[in-house]
């Protein structure tokens, strides 16, 4: 069981060492010559004032826990789906109450404008 | 040992080569199909019709010079590209390519691993992607990076949800997480499932699109609005991973698409008799086929549709794509009840 990830990590680690070696070669081929105007963070020529991590829109902490509370309660549905041959009617309704469930928050969502983007 | 170690190097190293040599010629086609599409010829001055641009290319960024920012974070800055990169190298492991072959008198499996939660591992691999793009507009401390990742990051999990969704309806019909077993139940019922669930393989293609941020869905990269994105600061061999890592995802969501609606490496028709010498060709040629064929269809619709507002992709992404997912999931599963 626990034997079929090995090559699994072992790509992993193969992966990972190709992106370094890679990097590391191209660092010691290329030049370095920097100045101050080059190190600049790009502003269309303006010279930026202020740090650019600066307060961002909330929908988009709203759109991600959407997206937490959605996609958990998707991976809910693989185990059901895997044996929904063997569960037959009972594993359906079972799994009808669980979609309902999560439709009515989803439409409570709606409602509540957290869908709306504008 | 040797079948522990040696066997997976092999066919690890095999899968990496193939993999950044599919991308250096898909960079190429890209190129080629837009010309083509707009009466141009593309580049034709690299080797034979241009057929060495992109090495050209990445001999040029690999001899840049690879600028940090004065301000940026200089760790994160160094590992989000890499963090870009190898999920979406890593997504190929258990994407099954072949049957099992014999070279040698040893057995070479057809995937790297046929684990039993195959699907699973692709579709948590395939979202950990977003934290090098994450990392790397909010390491660069500039203002255009930091949009681009968070519109890009938006994107990518509004789509994940209605695909993730879709994608239970083929584990209904195979019963199974193991990619293997996914393509043995196509063969078993005789039917490619994107025949069997045409509204599943619609949902899937449209969230791949946006996924990987292609056309029509490429707002993190709105040339207009936020310059290059979220790789706005990246130059040399860094920018170059980001553009890997891209082109890799496009290719890993062709792979899993071929593999869950289009009969991974069977032939067409396995089951028809008189149509038995197609099985003639070995699986990887069918499967680099039909994972060419989608590729093809990603380069077809960039070169055809407009780009969509920002505000219409989230609308389509939550009031159409999850709901339809939602419908079809539930049509599925009672056909299943029925049948």
């Amino acid at each position: 069981m626990v034997t079929t990830w090995i090559p699994i990590l072992i790509f992993i680690a193969v992966a990972m060492a190709f992106g370094i070696v890679v990097l590391l070669l191209a660092w010691s081929v290329a030049p370095q010559r920097y100045s101050k105007a080059k190190l600049q963070p790009y502003e269309c020529g303006i010279e930026p004032l202020t740090d650019a991590r600066e307060r961002f829109n909330v929908r988009y902490f709203l759109v991600a826990m959407l997206f937490l509370i959605f996609d958990v309660e998707t991976i809910f549905l693989y185990p059901w789906a895997v044996i929904a041959e063997e569960l037959a009617w009972f594993g359906f309704v079972e799994i009808l109450v669980f979609i309902s469930i999560l439709v009515a928050g989803y439409f409570y969502a709606w409602r509540e404008g957290a869908l709306e983007w504008v | 040992m040797v079948e522990t170690v040696i066997v997976p190097l092999i066919v690890i190293l095999t899968v990496l080569f193939a993999v950044l040599t599919t991308v250096i010629f898909m960079v190429l086609l890209e190129r080629k199909v837009q010309a083509w599409v707009q009466v141009r010829y593309g580049p034709m001055r690299v080797g034979y019709h241009g057929l060495l641009q992109t090495v050209a290319d990445v001999l040029k960024l690999f001899l840049k010079e690879d600028i940090t920012p004065a301000r940026a974070d200089r760790w994160l800055f160094t590992i989000a590209p890499l963090m870009a990169l190898v999920p979406a190298l890593i997504a190929f492991a258990v994407i099954p390519l072949s049957r099992d072959l014999t070279l040698f008198g040893l057995r070479f499996p057809g995937q790297v691993a046929d684990v039993n939660v195959g699907l699973l591992y692709v579709v948590s691999v395939g979202t950990l992607g977003i934290y090098g793009i994450i990392l790397g507009g909010w390491a660069s401390n500039s203002k255009y990076p930091l949009l681009g990742s968070l519109r890009s990051s938006a994107q990518i999990i509004s789509y994940e949800i209605a695909v993730t969704m879709t994608l239970v309806t083929v584990i209904v019909l195979s019963g199974t997480l193991s990619m293997t077993g996914i393509v043995h139940a196509q063969l078993d019922k005789g039917w490619w499932f994107g025949f069997m669930q045409p509204v599943a393989f619609f949902i899937y293609f449209v969230g791949g699109l946006a996924e990987t941020n292609r056309l029509p869905f490429d707002l993190p990269e709105a040339e207009q609005e936020l310059v290059a994105g979220f790789h706005t600061e990246y130059s040399g061999m860094r920018f170059a991973f980001f553009f890997l890592a891209e082109y890799t995802n496009m290719i890993v969501i062709s792979a899993v698409a071929t593999t869950l609606f289009l009969g991974g490496w069977l032939p067409p028709f396995p089951n028809v008799a008189w149509l038995g010498f197609l099985g003639v060709v070995p699986g990887w040629a069918w499967f680099m086929l039909k994972t060419f064929g989608f590729l093809y269809v990603f380069l077809w619709v960039r070169a055809t549709f407009p780009r969509y507002r920002y505000d219409q992709l989230m609308r389509l992404g939550w009031k159409w794509l999850i709901p339809l997912s939602i419908a079809n999931l539930v049509v599925t599963g009672l056909m299943k009840v029925l049948v």
